[in-house]
């Protein structure tokens, strides 16, 4: 095995063929593997295991935040910080307190949303090692990557390769350097 | 999609060619995307518009012209902050005019790009994915010009901060929560916020394609910093379509909030002729009739100038038709019941707003031009004639446009001259410096869409691949993809015992 070995890069052509040998991969038993594709694809989540996101429940608690810092702030300008009484309507006017309470609970949601998926994205990251097969290149273009990493436990360089050379469709398999 | 049982017959009797067949096929569902494309040439040709391509000299001209009138934004600025907001033409009675048109023309607009990148990503509409990229940038620019007229309409937008903004500032005052106006506020500027996010986090993928495809290492390096690093892995794509979809699914609840709490900046006084429940969504069909009209506008010439015919197909612009007529419909539907409510409330004060309005006012012949723009030019999009040629989903486009501008008009300012008090009325007449920043703001728009054409994929490339038949796994549901056709073909071809 090579010493500054990040993993092995397999070449696919087509969708169908990635899928496929994902499934192979997983019933390997490969665990640290991943797929690099040109579009969403939804059957590689499946079909490499991979675990459905925690992010819906943090945007849900960004949107809960939202709604409380929005009453919360209203609150405190109307009743505690500044009481003043206009049109002969109380100090606490729930419904006219909506729309800023809406607005910010979507506000908040969204920012959950996407900085949410960054993070847990571990974006931003200019450097990556595949990013060192120049073929790579082509994985936001038109070609399907699939990945073993050699940290995982299966993973033994000879077979490893081996067994992603007989992968159905595979192009090629690169050595990762870290 | 199942063929006609008569066409079915023919397919069963061999009597049909298969390519008269897909032609058939292709009547029932529409391509998405037209000619033979790969992967690789949907990133190429999309692509190459941003990287490779010259930049068009029509491109120079069009920049120049719209950079020379958004001059007259920058010209109205410098003299308005200087002499403040007296150099526009409102006055009491009318307090409000082209500031509070302008911005409400505006952000309508905007809303046919939430509408089309979040309601139809909801919806499982497809033919969204080759018009949201440019319909989104649309809102964001219109947003733009829209939080002008505001900020610049308080005089001294240096203080708008807190006037504006809840932070706690060392005067110790706070502004009135109980405004509409204020939640206008919160509603715009999340909603150019929301808007922002949304678009960029769909131009990531994108802007990663242009990274490993330029040969320049300055735009390599810009493009590197700006998608994030991304690289297309599989664990990163799920969490992306899933913040995608909550994206849109917030965006839906806040695009239809906006234009509601932009109504009631008028509903909620009691000025006759604003003071009406129904509103909220009379402004917001209002806005997404305007938005789809500048859609049109814009994606006509694109898809001319820059070739992209076989992703802005024939089909989207009939769809984007339609969706305008079903607008424009509920619109009209909205001016009766005002004229109606006017009526039918018995107070002597709305019947004379309807009155003058309509036929005794100043201003009875906006009234029937809004009528003319609004109400019967769209009529022609019932008809296959006109619904099918550009040229005229290109006219009744702009023809919308002036009389969504004329409803504004004839909302604001003929509730306004003509108050309670008959010894305070007065007409209003825009001045010099209402129409030169009111075209100003349009020379901005256009300023910033020529930017965004030259320098962003004006087509979500990674979308589009999504269209393309390969894209679909064996086995799963190919909604678009020809093999459906082969398979019912193959189905009607055998005979009715040995089917399974």
């Amino acid at each position: 095995m090579e010493k500054n070995l990040y993993g092995l890069l397999a070449e696919f052509d087509s969708a169908t063929e990635l899928v496929d040998a994902a499934r192979a991969v997983r019933d390997a038993g490969y665990t640290k593997t991943d797929a690099f594709t040109p579009f969403p694809l939804h059957e590689i989540d499946e079909a490499l295991g991979i675990k459905r996101s925690i992010l819906p429940y943090l945007c849900f608690a960004g949107g809960i935040t939202g709604m409380f810092s929005g009453f919360a702030l209203q609150y405190f300008v109307h009743v505690i910080d500044y009481p003043i009484i206009v049109g002969g309507r109380p100090h606490i006017s729930l419904p006219a307190m909506i729309p800023p309470a809406y607005e910010l609970t979507i506000l908040l949601t969204a920012f959950t949303a996407v900085f949410g998926m960054l993070f847990l994205n571990g974006l931003p990251r200019p450097y990556h090692p595949v990013f060192n097969v120049p073929r790579f290149a082509l994985a936001t273009r038109e070609k399907f990557f699939l990945l073993i990493e050699s940290d995982d436990e299966e993973f033994e360089y000879d077979v490893t390769r081996r067994f992603m050379e007989k992968l159905e469709g595979q192009q090629e398999v690169f050595d990762v350097p870290e | 999609m199942a063929l006609k049982e008569k066409e079915k017959d023919n397919v069963v009797a061999g009597s049909i060619e298969p390519s008269k067949l897909r032609q058939m096929y292709r009547k029932l569902v529409p391509a998405m995307v037209e000619g033979d494309h790969t992967f690789g040439t949907v990133s190429d040709k999309i692509g190459d518009v941003t990287l490779k391509k010259k930049t068009p000299f029509h491109w120079f001209i069009g920049f120049t012209i719209a950079f020379m009138v958004a001059q007259a934004l920058l010209f109205t600025t410098v003299w308005l902050l200087i002499n403040g907001i007296g150099i526009w033409g409102n006055n009491q009675p009318v307090g409000w005019a082209f500031d509070i048109i302008n911005f409400v023309w505006w952000i309508g607009i905007g809303h046919a790009g939430t509408l089309i990148s979040a309601i139809l990503l909801l919806l499982n509409q497809k033919w969204r994915t080759s018009i949201n990229r440019f319909a989104e940038a649309m809102t964001l620019f219109a947003v733009a010009c829209a939080a002008m007229f505001p900020l610049l309409h308080t005089g001294r937008p240096w203080l708008a901060a807190y006037w504006l903004f809840p932070y706690p500032n060392v005067m110790g005052i706070w502004p009135q929560f109980r405004s509409p106006l204020i939640w206008d506020v919160f509603a715009v500027s999340t909603y150019a916020t929301v808007s922002l996010l949304f678009w960029y986090v769909g131009l990531i993928p994108d802007l990663a394609t242009l990274r490993d495809r330029a040969k320049n290492r300055f735009f390599k390096f810009i493009y590197s910093i700006v998608c994030w690093g991304w690289r297309g892995s599989a664990r990163h794509w799920h969490r992306y379509e899933l913040a995608y979809l909550i994206l849109a699914g917030i965006s839906t609840p806040l695009v239809l909030s906006v234009h509601s709490i932009v109504s009631l900046d008028f509903s909620v006084s009691q000025v006759p002729g604003w003071h009406a429940t129904f509103f909220p969504p009379y402004f917001v069909a209002g806005a997404i009739y305007a938005g789809f009209a500048m859609v049109l506008i814009l994606c006509i010439p694109l898809r001319h100038w820059y070739n992209m015919k076989d992703f802005i197909t024939h089909t989207h612009l009939i769809f984007m038709g339609k969706v305008m007529l079903a607008t424009g419909l509920i619109v009209v539907y909205s001016y009766v019941m005002e004229a109606f409510f006017g009526w039918y409330s018995a107070s002597q004060n709305e019947y004379f707003m309807i009155k003058n309005r309509i036929w005794e006012g100043p201003y009875w012949w906006m009234y029937w031009l809004l009528i003319l723009c609004n109400g019967l030019s769209i009529q022609l999009i019932w008809f296959k004639r006109f619904r099918e040629s550009e040229f005229w989903l290109f006219l009744i486009s702009i023809v919308v446009s002036l009389g969504m501008w004329l409803e504004r008009f004839v909302i604001i300012v003929t509730s306004l001259n003509r108050d309670f008090l008959p010894s305070s009325w007065a007409n209003y007449a825009p001045r010099f410096f209402d129409y030169s920043m009111f075209i100003g703001t349009i020379g901005f728009f256009f300023t910033l869409i020529y930017l965004f054409v030259r320098f962003v994929p004006i087509i979500s490339i990674f979308e589009v691949r999504t269209l393309l038949p390969a894209a679909n796994v064996h086995g799963r549901q190919q909604d678009f993809d020809e093999s459906v056709l082969e398979v019912e073909y193959t189905y009607d071809r055998t005979d009715p015992p040995n089917r399974d």
